[in-house]
């Protein structure tokens, strides 16, 4: 059997991904997400 | 057991992330825009569904490459990477409708076809291609005239966004009928093609076209949760390959990126040398034993 991560390195990459998450927030990403989402995306459903 | 319970939960979320109904009333508003559209959903989920909830998170990624946010997506990736390491493919198994969907296609009674090895094997790199290229690469450097990036995924190849969003806006919106055109026939058929190979193959988007879990399958190994195998317990007769949907051999590689965590295999094994536990907690009778 390989040789499994341990979990420590999971621990550490979920703090990272979630200073990143944080990060986009405060710079407006989820706001941009939410003007994309909140309208209908016509070439999302093959219209545009 | 895990298979019904499992469908429950998938029919349920799928239920939940879509329950804007008033997103279908003919006329009514179109698509909700309250606070939740500020947070992705974990699975496939196209956001011009008129029932949905959150957004999609790979038209997302796509909606901050492409021109109009101009930077680096730390949000949505940040997400994508906590959700992946939570739980990696797992949610593919357990929180994706369009997976739901194309597991009762399945069911349907016809003769089912094996992709050859080598061709299966091949084929299940193309939904890297298709995160690298269609939804992180276009978006990122094409621009139209005005500047703006293309969703290349969304637009030319993402049949979810066909079946939960084009098809019924279209119905539902008489201003929006008058528009079809090529690109909408194009991305129909497409999703026809996608509905047939579902009948015959288990899951052929997920196995191949499928970006989300492609980018799920990076966390597999590195994800709190994960598969155990109890090597002292194990007599290696195969049987939880056998069961596998997605052609893994769950006692040899439990952490496979391709496997769904759908639970099969621990259903079958019949000596209970498989179960999920979270990572750290490594059970091993061999190991226990000489220990």
């Amino acid at each position: 059997m390989k040789k499994e991560v341990p979990a420590r390195v999971t621990v550490i990459l979920l703090a990272i991904a979630a200073g990143c998450c944080v990060f986009g927030w405060m710079n407006g990403e989820a706001h941009a997400v939410f003007v994309k989402a909140a309208s209908i995306c016509l070439e999302c459903i093959g219209l545009g | 057991m895990v298979s019904r319970f499992r469908k429950i939960i998938q029919a349920g979320w799928g239920i939940l992330t879509n329950g804007y109904a008033a997103g279908f009333l003919p006329g009514g508003p179109t698509l909700y825009s309250g606070p939740l559209k500020h947070f992705c959903v974990p699975g496939m989920n196209c956001y011009s569904c008129p029932g949905a909830l959150g957004a999609c998170p790979i038209g997302a990624v796509q909606a901050i490459l492409d021109g109009r946010h101009r930077g680096f997506p730390f949000y949505v990736l940040g997400y994508l990477a906590m959700a992946g390491l939570l739980a990696g493919r797992f949610i593919c198994g357990w929180l994706c409708l369009f997976g739901l969907i194309q597991e009762l296609l399945y069911r349907i009674p016809t003769p089912k076809i094996r992709v050859p090895d080598r061709a299966d094997r091949i084929l299940r790199y193309l939904k890297y291609v298709v995160l690298a290229v269609l939804v992180i690469g276009i978006p990122l450097v094409y621009r139209t005239e005005l500047g703006l990036g293309v969703p290349a995924f969304c637009k030319y190849l993402c049949p979810v966004g066909t079946l939960e969003g084009g098809i019924p806006m279209a119905i539902l919106q008489d201003s929006l009928r008058a528009t079809l055109g090529a690109l909408f026939r194009w991305k129909v058929f497409l999703l026809i093609l996608c509905v047939l190979a579902s009948v015959f193959i288990h899951r052929p988007f997920c196995k191949y076209i499928c970006p989300l879990g492609a980018l799920y399958s990076l966390f597999q190994k590195v994800s709190l949760v994960r598969m155990n195998v109890d090597t002292g317990v194990c007599i290696d007769c195969g049987a939880c390959g056998e069961a596998c949907p997605m052609n893994v051999v769950p006692c040899r590689e439990p952490n496979s990126p391709e496997c769904i965590r759908c639970g099969e295999c621990t259903e079958v094994c019949p000596v209970k040398a498989l179960s999920f536990r979270p990572a750290g907690k490594r059970k091993n009778c061999k190991e226990e034993m000489s220990g």
